[in-house]
C-alpha cells in the first residue's frame, strides 16, 4: 500500500535553493527526502520533478538504481549488515539471524513501529572491523547484538607503516585542526606549487611517474596532461571517494584521519590542470567521513585555502561535497559522473574519454583520494625524494587494506617492495591461531585468488604482474584453512550481480548466471557442465563488458576455478582455453 | 508479421503532417501500423490517431450502399437517423440526385446550389469535385472547411506576400535557431511536428517563444511563454514589430530589395510600444522586448501558428502581423524562417490546391481572370461562369434567404462545424435538397435525401497535400466495403447522368479511368504541378509543389527570390476587440478547440478505439473559476451563451488561464459549436471559434 | 582533421576504404557482411548494450562492439573469429534463459546462427511473466523484454520527448517502468506507439494484434472493447 505524504517544507525550501542548477540536484534532492520521510513519496518525486525540470520517470528510475533511496516506506533506522567475503567470513550471516530473530522480523521486512529493518549489503569498508554494520548513520565494528543496539564511538583505523608518509598526520592530529596540519607539513606541497606554472606542476606529477590508486593504475601526470591541454572550460576536478571495492578501506581512513591532505590535493591538481570547480564524491554509507569532510571543507574555506584568489596566487577553486547513494558501479569515473549529473550510474562508452568530456561533457580530471594523497606528498618533498620510495615500476607509498583470518588487520603504508608473503607474516602478524593460509584474494573483488604457493609475489605493479596478478585496490584478505570456500565463491558472485548497472548485456546477464551457478554450487547441487557455463560466461563478460565491473566481474571466480577447482561442482574439472 | 498479411504504404488519414505509413492488412482489416524509418516527412514518428485511430475504416457502421430518405419532399426536413432511409440501388440514387440537381439549375440556376467539398478526400476526388460544380452545375458555389479554419490565414498571406501556403518544409523544423509558436497547441493538433520542435529545442540548442493564452504543452520548452490574452494577437505582435524597429533590428537590405509599403507602414507602429500591448495583453513589457529581440537577432527565425490565429473575426489581421514580423526582419525566403500556417486536415491544403474554393480555379488561378478562365474552357469544353461564388459561411446566409435551395456536401459535417449550431440546423431544415457523400452517417446526414457511400483513404487511390506542400500517395490496402466507391468516381458517374438530364451537347469530360489520369489533368492546367505525376511522387516518395517541371526537385522552401505579388507588403494595422467580451451576463470566455485523441466532428475518432482513452467532453477550468463557481474536476455544469447551452464534465486545470474556459468541438453531447458565435473576420469570412462569453453554473 | 578524410582497414582479409567517423558496423556492412545485432536500429542512438556485434581487432585486448567503435586506419578486423562466436553464442544463451525469446524470429534466427543451446542454463531466474494491460492501444509483455531501451529512448529524445518510461531497477533485475509504476493513462504517455515500433519483440505490441495472435476474431475484439468500456465507465 502506497502511502504519500505531502510535501514538506523543507524540501521545498531545499528546491527553492537549489532548484535552478537543474537535474544536478536530483541526487542531493532525493538523499534529503530520504532523510525527511525515510523514503521517497510520488508527492516529493513529483514536486523535485517540477523545480529541476527532471521527467518523472527518469526519476522513479534514479530512486530504483540506489540502494540507499526507497520508493517505498522503508523504516527510520536501517541495519545494514556487510555480508561480502571479509565481513562474512567473521560471522556476519549469524549476525543477521540474531538481530532478525531479536526484532523479530525477515530480513528487508520493517518492524511494526516502523524503527528497524534489517538489510544485508555489500563492503562497507570496515572490513578491519568485521563484521561492520551501519546503523542508520552510525559505523558499528566488531558488530555483536550488543553493540548494534548500544552505539558506541565510531571505529578507529588501524594504521600500520614505517615510517608514515601518506598515514603520518591520520590518528594522530585532531583531523579539523587545520593548524595541526599545517604544523605537520600540510600545505607545504600546494604553497611551493602556487609559485610554479601549471605544467611545471603536471611535470613534477610526471616525473614522479605516480600511478592512480584506485585501481586502474593510469600514469597520473598524463591523465592531467591530457585535460590540460584541451581549449575548453569549465573543466573539473573530481575526486572519487566511492571507495566500496570489498576489502578495501584506505580511502576512508584518509578522509577521516587526514582531510586536509585530501583538499590540497585537489586544488593542486586542479590548479595543473586548470579546473576552477572540484566534487568530492563520497559513497554514501560513509557517513561519518562526510561529516568529517564536509567540516574541513567549511574550514579550509574560511582560512583562504578554497575559494577566490587562493593564498593570493589568482587562482579561484571551490569544492562542492556529493553523496553517493549506495552503487558500487558509481566508482567507475564515467558512472561517477552520470551519479553527479543526476542520472542513474550507467558508464558511458569510452572514447571520448573524461579528460576530453568528463562531468557535464566537459574536461575532466578524476583522481581517488589516495593518489591525491600522494600528489601533495610528491609536491611537498619533490619528485626525486618521492621516487625513492616504492618500487621503479611503482613509485611512491602504498596503502593496502588488510583483513581477514589475520592478527592485525588494517591499513598498512608499504613504502619499500614487499612480498604477500612478507606482508601478511611480518607486518600483520601473520594467520590467526597460527592456521595455514588457504587462499588470498587481492585487489578485492574484482582482483584474483592468490594460491598458497605464490604468497612470495612482490607487491609492486610488475611483480604482480608477471604473477599473473594485478594490485587493484590493494585490497588483501586472507582466509585460513577452514575457510567455506564456496560461501566465499557465492558471496562474490551475490556481489556483482547485486552490483551490475544491467546496462551491457555480457554484464547484465553475465554477473547473474554466474550467481546462480554459483548458488547451486553452494547448495551442493552443481550440474554436470557447470564450469564450462562459467567459463563461458566468465569469458564472455572479461571480453565484451562495457566497463570494469563487467570485466573483472569473472576475475576472481575464473582465478579461483584454477587453483583450487575442488570447489567447484561434483566432477572433474577440464580447464577451459585460458 | 503474419504471412497471411501484406503492407501497403500510404499516407495518414488525420492531419496535416502527412506522415507516411505502413499498414498491415489481414483479413482486409488494417491490424497493425507502422511508419517506415527513413521516408520524409515523419521518419518512422507517429501519433495515436496514425498508428491506432484508423480502425474506424472497418466499424460495422460504415455506410454501404446509397440510401434515399424515407419522408423525402417533407419540409421543413428533420434530421433522422439511418431508420429513416431506405436502401436504394446506386442507379436509383444516382438518378434520383441528377434529376433534383437538373431541376434546381433549370428552375433557379446553378447559384441556387451550395457545394461542399472534403479535406479528406484526395486531391483528384476535389479536382473532379469542382470541375462538376463549374462545368456542369454552372456555379462557383464550391467551398471547404479552410474557411473554417485558416482562411484567415491565407487571406493574411495573399495580401502581404500574394502567397498562401505554408513557406517552409518539416525537415527544416529539427534544424531551426529561433522558433515562435502562436495559437497552436501543436503537441496535440500536430504532434509529429511538434516532435520536430522538441527536437530542435532539446538536441539543438533551438530557441522558443510560445504566444498562447492556454498553457499548452510546449511552453515546457519555451525560452519565453507570453500568456496574452485571447483575442489580443495583432497587438502584441505591432508591439514585438516596434521594439524590433526601435532597436534597429530590421533587417535594412531585405527591406530594401524585397519589401514594399515600410513608409506607411512605420507610423502605424508608433502607438504599439511593449507598455501598451502590457495594458491590453496582459504580457509584462519586458518580456515583450525580450521576446521581440529574440526574434528580431536571430539569424534565421521562424513564426508557426493555428487556429488561435486564424479563427478570429480579425484572423486576417493576425495572420498580417506575423508576416509584417517576418518581412521586418528578413525571416523568410530562407532554410530555417518562414511563415507557417499549420494546415490542419490531411489534404486541406490540396483540397484548397485543387480548386475547392469559389473564387479559384486549381492553383489558386482566379476564376474572374478572362484568360484563365479561356484555359479552362477550352480543356474542358464548356462555358464557366466568370462571377467569383460565395463560401461556407455565405452559403449558409444565402440559404437562410432561400437564394439557395440546395447542398451538395462531401466528406464534411457543417452541423458539427460550423458556428452557432442552433441556427445552423434550422438554415438547413428549410432546404429543398440535401446531397450527402461520405463514408459513415454524421451529424450532417441526418439532414440528408440522399446518402450516397464513399469509400476511406484505405480503399483508394489518389493523392494527399500536406502542410509543407508536398504531393503524397494513398494506395488502395482494404477492399471497398459493401458497395462503396471512390468519391471521383461517384462525381463522375453523377456529372454524366446530370449532363444528360440537362441536355449539354458537350460534356466537360467525365471519362477518367484512374486518378492519375485525373491528376495529370489538373497538372496540366496548373503549372506548379506540371513536374509531377503519381508515377513521380512512386519514385521519390512525395514531392514539394510549386514543381513546374519534370527535371524541377520540388520547392521545400518558397520565395527565395521573389513573392508572387512581387515584393512583399507590410501592412498597418488596426487592434480591434473581439466581437463578444465577457460581462456581467456571461462573465467568462470560451475557446474552443481540439484535444489529442480526436478529430473535428467525431465522425471517425468516435467510432475508434481512441474514443475509448478519451469518451467524454470535458470543461477545462481554471482553479480559481472552479471554486467560485463551486465545482471540481468530474463535476457536471451547464455552460451557456447567448445562443445556446450545453451539459458537460469539468476538468480542473491551470492550463487555461483565469477568465477562460477551453471546450473541444469534437462531442455531439455538448456540442461546443451550439454555444460559439457566428461572428466573421470582413476578409476572410472565417468565423471566431475563440472568443465568445459564455456562463458556467453548476449542473 | 579534415572531415572527409578517408580510412583504410582491413575486414575479414577485405580491404576496405570507408570516409572518417564510419563505425566497423557499417564498414563491414559496406563489404556485405553482415554482422548480426540486438539493441540496433536506426531510429535510435546507438549505445553499445547488447555487445552481439562484437568484433576482434588486432592488438585490442578486449572485443569492440562494432556498431561505437569508428573504424581507424590501419585495423584489422575479424568478424567471427572464435572469441568473437563464443560471446555472441553466450549472450543469446544468457539471454535466453532470462527473457522470452519465442515471439522473435529475428533472435530465433540468430541463436540457429550460432549454435546457441536454449537450454544451456538450466535454474536461471526468468522474467515474471505478467501482461500490462492499462490501455486500449497497446500491452506490455515483459517476460519479452530483452532491455534494448529502444522504446525509452524512443519516448525521450531520439523521438518523442514526452518521457512516460524509464528504466527501473538495477542489474538483471533492470525494468521498463513508468513513475511508481503508475498505469500508462496516468503518465505523461500519450499513446503514439513510437514504442511499439521500435521494439524488437513483441515485449511491446498494438492490442488488435495480440488478440489477434491469441485467435479472436475481429468482431470479437470489438466485443471485448465494448466491455472494457462498459468496465471502465461502470468504476468512475
Amino acid at each position: 500500500m502506497l502511502i504519500d505524504p505531502p510535501v514538506s517544507s523543507q524540501l521545498l525550501e531545499f528546491l527553492d535553493q537549489n532548484g535552478e542548477r537543474g537535474r544536478e540536484m536530483l541526487l542531493p534532492a532525493l538523499l534529503e527526502t530520504q532523510k525527511i520521510h525515510d523514503f521517497i513519496p510520488p508527492a516529493s518525486a513529483e514536486a523535485i520533478g517540477t523545480a529541476l525540470k527532471v521527467p518523472l520517470a527518469d526519476i522513479y528510475g534514479v530512486i530504483e538504481f540506489y540502494s540507499m533511496l526507497s520508493s517505498q516506506p522503508h523504516a527510520e533506522i536501517p541495519i545494514r549488515i556487510c555480508t561480502t567475503p571479509s565481513c562474512a567470513s567473521q560471522g556476519s550471516g549469524d549476525l543477521v539471524m540474531q538481530v532478525c530473530q531479536h526484532l523479530g522480523v525477515d530480513i528487508g521486512e520493517a518492524t511494526r513501529d516502523g524503527k528497524y529493518i534489517v538489510e544485508e549489503v555489500e563492503c562497507l569498508g570496515l572490513c578491519d572491523h568485521a563484521p561492520g554494520v551501519l546503523v542508520g548513520d552510525a559505523m558499528v565494528g566488531e558488530a555483536t547484538l550488543e553493540n548494534i543496539f548500544n552505539l558506541e564511538d565510531h571505529p578507529h583505523s588501524l594504521i600500520y607503516g614505517d615510517p608514515l608518509y601518506l598515514m603520518a598526520r591520520a590518528g594522530v592530529i585532531d583531523p579539523l585542526s587545520i593548524k595541526q596540519f599545517q604544523e605537520q607539513g600540510g600545505f607545504k606541497g600546494l604553497r611551493k606549487i602556487l609559485t610554479l606554472a601549471p605544467e611545471e606542476v603536471i611535470e613534477m606529477v610526471t616525473a614522479s611517474r605516480l600511478t592512480g590508486r584506485g585501481g586502474a593504475g593510469f600514469p597520473t601526470g598524463l591523465k592531467w596532461k591530457s585535460c590540460a591541454e584541451v581549449d575548453r572550460f569549465p573543466k573539473y576536478l573530481v575526486c572519487n571517494e566511492d571507495e566500496s571495492e570489498p576489502g578495501t578501506f584506505k580511502d576512508r581512513a584518509l578522509i577521516e584521519g587526514d582531510p586536509f591532505t585530501i583538499i590540497e590535493g585537489m586544488i593542486i591538481a586542479a590548479y595543473a590542470v586548470g579546473a576552477g570547480k572540484g566534487y568530492l564524491y563520497i559513497r554514501g554509507e560513509y557517513t561519518h567521513s562526510h561529516q568529517v569532510i564536509s567540516r574541513a571543507l567549511e574550514i579550509a574555506a574560511q582560512e583562504g585555502f578554497l575559494g577566490k584568489d587562493i593564498l593570493g596566487s589568482g587562482f579561484d577553486f571551490e569544492i562542492e561535497l556529493r553523496s553517493g547513494a549506495g552503487a558500487y558501479i558509481c566508482g567507475e569515473e564515467t558512472a561517477l559522473f552520470e551519479s553527479i549529473e543526476g542520472k542513474r550510474g550507467f558508464p558511458r562508452i569510452k572514447p571520448p574519454f573524461p579528460t576530453t568530456h568528463g562531468l557535464f561533457n566537459q574536461p575532466t580530471v578524476i583522481n581517488n583520494v589516495e593518489t591525491l594523497a600522494n600528489v601533495a606528498l610528491i609536491c611537498n618533498i619533490g619528485p626525486e625524494e618521492y621516487k625513492k620510495l616504492g618500487s621503479e615500476d611503482s613509485t611512491g607509498p602504498r596503502l593496502f587494506s588488510l583483513s581477514g583470518d589475520i592478527n592485525k588487520p588494517g591499513i598498512y603504508e608499504i613504502s619499500q617492495p614487499i612480498t604477500l608473503a612478507d606482508l601478511i607474516y611480518e607486518k600483520a602478524g601473520g594467520v590467526r591461531n597460527d592456521k595455514e593460509i588457504r587462499t588470498v584474494l587481492l585487489g578485492g573483488a574484482a582482483g584474483k585468488f592468490v594460491a598458497p604457493d605464490q604468497l612470495d609475489v612482490l607487491l609492486t605493479t610488475q611483480g604482480t604482474r608477471d604473477a599473473g596478478l594485478s594490485l587493484g585496490s590493494g585490497a588483501v584478505v586472507v582466509f585460513d584453512e577452514d575457510v567455506d570456500m564456496k560461501f566465499v565463491l557465492h558471496g562474490l558472485g551475490h556481489f556483482f550481480a547485486h552490483e551490475s548497472c544491467g546496462k551491457c548485456y555480457p554484464c547484465q546477464l553475465g554477473t547473474q548466471r554466474q550467481a546462480e551457478i554459483l548458488d547451486r554450487n553452494l547448495r551442493g547441487q552443481a550440474l554436470p557442465g557447470d564450469i564450462e557455463r562459467l567459463e563461458d560466461v566468465i569469458a564472455t563478460m572479461t571480453d565484451s563488458s562495457l566497463c570494469g565491473l563487467g570485466q573483472t566481474a569473472g576475475s576472481a571466480v575464473g582465478s579461483a576455478i584454477k587453483i583450487c577447482p575442488e570447489y567447484f561442482g561434483i566432477e572433474e574439472v577440464s580447464h577451459g582455453e585460458r | 508479421m503474419n504471412e497471411a498479411g501484406k503492407i501497403v504504404r500510404s499516407t495518414c488519414p488525420y492531419c496535416g503532417v502527412g506522415c507516411q505509413v505502413d499498414l498491415q492488412i489481414r483479413e482486409n482489416h488494417i491490424t497493425r501500423v507502422d511508419a517506415p524509418f527513413d521516408v520524409a516527412p515523419n521518419y518512422g514518428r507517429l501519433c495515436t490517431k496514425g498508428r491506432y485511430g484508423t480502425d474506424y475504416v472497418s466499424h460495422p457502421s460504415r455506410l454501404t450502399y446509397p440510401m434515399i430518405r424515407k419522408d423525402l419532399g417533407t419540409h421543413p426536413r428533420k434530421p433522422i437517423g439511418l431508420a429513416g432511409f431506405r436502401r436504394a440501388s446506386w442507379d436509383e440514387a444516382l438518378d434520383l440526385a441528377a434529376d433534383k440537381l437538373a431541376s434546381i439549375i433549370r428552375e433557379n440556376g446553378g447559384d441556387a446550389l451550395g457545394t461542399f467539398c472534403s479535406a479528406k478526400a484526395t486531391n483528384e476526388d476535389n479536382y473532379l469535385f469542382q470541375k462538376f460544380i463549374r462545368g456542369v452545375l454552372d456555379t462557383n458555389n464550391v467551398d471547404h472547411c479552410s474557411r473554417l479554419c485558416h482562411a484567415a490565414s491565407v487571406a493574411g498571406l495573399q495580401i502581404t506576400l500574394g502567397s498562401s501556403a505554408m513557406s517552409n518544409s518539416i525537415a527544416e523544423m529539427k534544424d531551426l535557431e529561433v522558433l515562435l509558436i502562436t495559437g497552436s497547441n501543436t503537441s496535440e493538433t500536430h504532434p509529429v511536428i511538434s516532435t520536430f520542435m522538441r527536437e530542435a529545442v532539446v538536441k539543438n540548442g533551438a530557441r522558443l517563444i510560445v504566444a498562447d493564452p492556454r498553457q499548452i504543452e510546449m511552453t515546457q520548452f519555451a525560452d519565453y511563454y507570453l500568456q496574452h490574452k485571447a483575442g489580443t494577437d495583432v497587438v502584441l505582435f505591432q508591439a514585438m514589430a516596434h521594439v524590433i524597429v526601435k532597436e534597429g533590428l530590421v533587417d535594412k537590405n531585405f527591406l530594401d530589395e524585397r519589401v514594399e509599403g515600410l513608409e506607411a507602414y512605420l507610423p502605424t507602429l508608433e502607438d504599439y510600444t511593449p507598455e501598451y500591448a502590457e495594458e491590453i495583453c496582459g504580457v509584462s513589457a519586458d518580456q515583450i522586448r525580450e521576446a521581440a529581440r529574440l526574434y528580431g537577432n536571430a539569424g534565421a527565425a521562424a513564426i508557426y501558428w493555428g487556429m488561435g490565429i486564424s479563427q478570429s473575426v480579425h484572423g486576417t489581421d493576425n495572420a498580417i502581423s506575423l508576416a509584417n514580423l517576418a518581412l521586418l526582419t528578413g525571416n523568410i525566403g530562407r532554410p530555417g524562417t518562414g511563415l507557417n500556417p499549420l494546415r490542419g486536415q490531411n489534404n486541406v491544403q490540396g483540397c484548397s490546391d485543387s480548386g475547392g474554393l469559389p473564387n479559384v480555379f486549381p492553383g489558386y488561378q482566379p476564376v474572374s481572370d478572362p484568360d484563365v478562365r479561356q484555359k479552362f474552357e477550352k480543356l474542358w469544353g464548356v462555358e464557366l461562369n466568370p462571377e467569383p461564388g460565395l463560401t461556407t459561411m455565405e452559403m449558409v446566409d444565402a440559404a437562410e434567404m432561400g437564394v439557395i435551395k440546395g447542398y451538395y456536401v462531401m466528406g464534411e459535417n457543417p452541423m458539427m462545424s460550423e458556428p452557432d449550431l442552433i441556427h445552423a440546423r434550422h438554415v438547413m431544415e428549410e432546404l429543398d435538397f440535401v446531397l450527402y457523400q461520405d463514408i459513415f452517417m454524421n451529424e450532417t446526414g441526418e439532414f440528408a435525401d440522399i446518402i450516397l457511400p464513399a469509400v476511406s483513404f484505405a480503399e483508394k487511390e489518389g493523392t494527399f497535400t500536406n502542410s509543407d506542400r508536398r504531393v503524397q500517395l494513398i494506395r488502395e490496402a482494404v477492399e471497398p466495403v459493401g458497395e462503396a466507391r471512390p468519391d471521383w468516381e461517384i462525381i463522375q458517374d453523377l456529372a454524366l447522368r446530370v449532363e444528360e438530364k440537362l441536355g449539354r451537347q458537350n460534356s466537360a469530360g467525365f471519362k477518367f479511368e484512374n486518378p492519375a489520369q485525373i491528376w495529370d489533368e489538373m497538372a496540366e492546367l496548373t503549372p506548379p504541378f506540371q513536374g509531377i505525376t503519381h508515377e513521380r511522387i512512386q519514385l521519390e516518395d512525395g514531392v514539394h509543389w510549386p514543381c513546374p517541371t519534370p527535371d524541377h526537385p520540388g520547392t521545400p522552401y518558397l520565395f527565395s527570390d521573389s513573392f508572387p505579388r512581387g515584393k512583399g507588403k507590410l501592412t498597418p494595422l488596426k487592434y480591434r476587440p473581439s466581437a463578444e467580451l465577457p460581462d456581467k451576463d456571461y462573465p467568462l470566455i470560451l475557446s474552443t478547440g481540439r484535444v489529442l485523441y480526436h478529430w473535428h466532428g467525431g465522425t471517425m475518432t468516435r467510432r475508434s478505439k481512441l474514443d475509448d482513452i478519451y469518451p467524454e467532453a470535458l470543461v477545462e477550468i481554471h482553479p480559481y473559476d472552479a471554486t467560485t463557481i463551486g465545482v471540481d474536476s468530474d463535476d457536471w455544469v451547464k455552460v451557456r451563451s447567448r445562443r445556446g447551452e450545453i451539459e458537460v464534465k469539468v476538468l480542473v486545470t491551470e492550463r487555461s488561464p483565469q477568465g477562460m474556459v477551453f471546450l473541444p468541438f469534437h462531442f455531439v453531447e455538448a456540442a461546443a459549436n451550439i454555444l460559439t458565435l457566428d461572428a466573421r473576420d470582413p476578409q476572410a469570412k472565417i468565423p471566431d471559434y475563440k472568443v465568445c462569453a459564455v456562463a458556467v453554473e453548476k449542473r | 582533421m579534415a572531415k572527409d578524410r578517408t580510412i583504410q582497414l582491413t575486414i575479414d582479409g577485405k580491404k576496405c576504404s570507408v570516409p572518417e567517423g564510419t563505425t566497423l558496423y557499417e564498414a563491414a556492412k559496406s563489404l556485405e557482411i553482415n554482422i548480426p545485432v540486438i539493441c540496433l536500429h536506426e531510429a535510435t542512438t546507438p549505445e553499445g548494450l547488447c555487445r552481439q556485434c562484437v568484433v576482434e581487432v588486432e592488438g585490442w585486448g578486449r572485443l569492440a562492439p562494432s556498431c561505437i567503435t569508428p573504424a581507424e586506419e590501419g585495423m584489422e578486423v575479424l568478424t567471427e573469429s572464435e572469441r568473437v562466436i563464443r560471446t555472441r553464442r553466450t549472450i543469446l544463451e544468457m539471454l535466453n534463459a532470462s527473457v522470452d525469446l519465442s515471439q522473435s524470429p529475428a533472435l530465433q534466427a540468430q541463436m540457429d546462427r550460432y549454435k546457441a543451446d536454449p537450454e544451456r542454463f538450466p535454474g536461471a531466474k526468468k522474467r515474471e511473466k505478467v501482461i500490462l494491460d492499462d490501455n486500449p492501444f497497446y500491452i506490455r509483455d515483459y517476460s519479452q523484454c530483452i532491455l534494448c531501451w529502444r522504446c525509452v529512448q524512443a519516448c525521450a529524445d531520439d523521438m518523442q520527448y514526452t518521457y512516460a518510461l524509464g528504466i527501473g531497477g538495477r542489474g538483471h533485475d533492470s525494468r521498463i517502468t513508468t513513475f511508481f509504476d503508475y498505469p500508462l493513462p496516468e503518465t505523461t504517455c500519450v499513446f503514439c506507439g513510437n514504442c511499439v515500433g521500435v521494439c524488437p519483440t513483441h515485449a511491446l505490441q498494438g492490442k488488435t494484434e495480440h488478440l489477434l495472435e491469441k485467435g479472436l476474431q475481429h468482431h470479437e475484439i470489438r466485443a471485448r472493447r465494448r466491455e472494457e468500456r462498459n468496465e471502465r465507465r461502470r468504476s468512475t
